[in-house]
């Protein structure tokens, strides 16, 4: 199992959850998986099966549209975080 | 006993008054800190620390029969120094009773070799006795210019340490006005000023806090149409404490043109992200986020709320980083975005790399004019 922290903003569509397990080799597998149990996040930020622009995909720190995108391999023990801007200052 | 009362004795007769030092044609010596001397010493004497006379004073002074007068703040250290001077093999030395405070007291001449006059040595003691400050980085400080984006939850720790710490001049953009729910966070803020614009507000509290920071008030909304004029007022770096996208890409391109770095920060409920934008030396907010979300994935505090300290967490990053660029010390977070979360007390890190296709900040960039940042943000 992998662990996908989901943002704050995103949390409405995993129903409150901060942390989702997810299965897979690459980070689409996990996107699949992951967006298939919440098909509100997949309107969200994976319409069409690609990943929204708004949102950033950190696998072990690194944003995966600087290694292989959505074909980046994730292993055991990955963690993932899913990351939107924020605009708060307030 | 006896031997304390021996003791005693001898060291009275080791003693000579301040009076009797002046008149004395005696070599004076300072064997205070390096701090200390250079606040105040007296004209013409040698400077040797107690800890290092044994190291230093025969290479300094290589008469041994040379008479000896040393001195310290009170008379404590200069009694000691005379053992270690004694076992040097010197002569004649004595202690000059209470110290440079007695010297001073008969109105007897002291110089000082620092920058800094003896009301910001004493406020800032905190910063010169650290190594990486010390009077340069303090001196350094006193003439940075920090402008702040925004007096609310992030503004309020950011400016309040940055005026504390001494930073000259520091620069408020915010054309709100204090309004009671700001108060569970934006400490800068009182019951007091209730209605009052933010701008003034700050800068009653920051001047009151400390008297050595000009404080330059904006009673607008960062816009492309002042921006410029803002941005070119000579402002070292920047603090983003924005509460809205459109003026976070607008400052973001404002920055990367006029090549003043900007210490983001933004937060949400309980989570905060920090990280530093300088331009060409890292990415800019463009290569971290090329795009804002949808509004309605992107909440602000009045619609999502906050935690009241969260922004006290993050304004404080942003303070410690600005300090940071403003002295040259540390590693300045910056191509990495720092990621804090109060509930779980977690702080991650992710790396952000430069874009070089960004249309900002790019080999070949596409925008090099403000656009419509309000229909950019929204636009889908």
């Amino acid at each position: 199992m992998i662990t996908i922290r989901i943002p704050p903003t995103l949390r409405t569509e995993t129903e409150g959850a901060s942390t989702v397990e997810a299965n897979g080799e690459t980070v689409r597998d996990l996107l699949d998986d992951l967006t298939g149990r919440f098909p509100a996040l997949r309107e969200r930020i994976y319409p069409q099966g690609e990943l929204a622009r708004f949102v950033n995909v950190y696998v072990e720190g690194e944003d995966v549209r600087t290694r292989d995108g959505l074909e980046t391999a994730v292993s055991e023990g990955s963690t993932i975080i899913l990351l939107p801007a924020m605009a708060g200052g307030c | 006993m006896a031997i304390l009362i021996q003791m005693s004795t001898r060291d009275r007769i080791r003693e000579i008054s301040a009076e009797d030092a002046r008149r004395r044609d005696a070599l004076l010596l300072d064997v205070r800190s390096d701090e200390e001397w250079k606040v105040g010493h007296i004209p013409g004497a040698l400077h040797v620390p107690l800890s290092q006379l044994e190291a230093r004073l025969p290479e300094l002074l290589s008469d041994r029969s040379r008479p000896i007068v040393t001195y310290c703040a009170v008379g404590a250290r200069s009694l000691r120094a005379l053992t270690t001077i004694d076992g040097l093999g010197y002569e004649d030395a004595v202690s000059m009773a209470g110290g440079i405070v007695a010297w001073r007291e008969l109105g007897y001449p002291v110089e000082s070799d620092s920058r800094l006059d003896p009301e910001k040595r004493e406020r800032y003691s905190r910063h010169l006795l650290i190594p990486e400050v010390g009077e340069d980085g303090q001196s350094r400080l006193l003439e940075t210019s920090i402008l702040l984006i925004g007096a609310g939850g992030l503004g309020s720790p950011a400016a309040l340490y940055l005026a504390a710490a001494g930073v000259g001049r520091i620069g408020i953009v915010d054309d709100d006005v204090v309004d009671s729910s700001n108060l569970q966070r934006q400490v800068l803020h009182s019951t007091a000023g209730l209605g009052e614009l933010k701008a003034r507000s700050a800068r009653k509290a920051l001047e009151e806090l400390n008297p050595d920071v000009e404080v330059v008030t904006y009673e607008e909304r960062l816009t492309s149409e002042n921006v410029d004029r803002i941005l070119s007022e000579g402002w070292d770096l920047v603090v983003d404490g924005a509460d809205n996208f459109p003026t976070r890409y607008l400052l973001n391109d404002a920055s990367v043109w006029h090549d003043v770095p900007v210490v983001h920060g933004s937060i949400f409920r309980f989570e905060g992200q920090v990280t530093v934008f300088k331009p060409h030396e890292g990415p800019c907010y463009r290569c971290l986020f090329p795009q804002p979300p949808p509004p309605e994935l992107a909440p602000s505090c009045a619609e999502g709320g906050v935690l009241g300290v969260l922004p006290g967490v993050i304004g404080s990053l942003q303070a410690s980083e600005a300090l940071k660029l403003a002295l040259g010390i540390g590693e300045p977070a910056i191509g990495r975005l720092l990621l804090f979360d109060a509930l779980s007390a977690r702080l991650d890190e992710v790396k952000v790399r430069r874009d070089p296709a960004c249309p900002v900040c790019g080999d070949d960039p596409t925008i090099t004019e403000y656009i419509d940042y309000v229909e950019f943000c929204t636009a889908r």
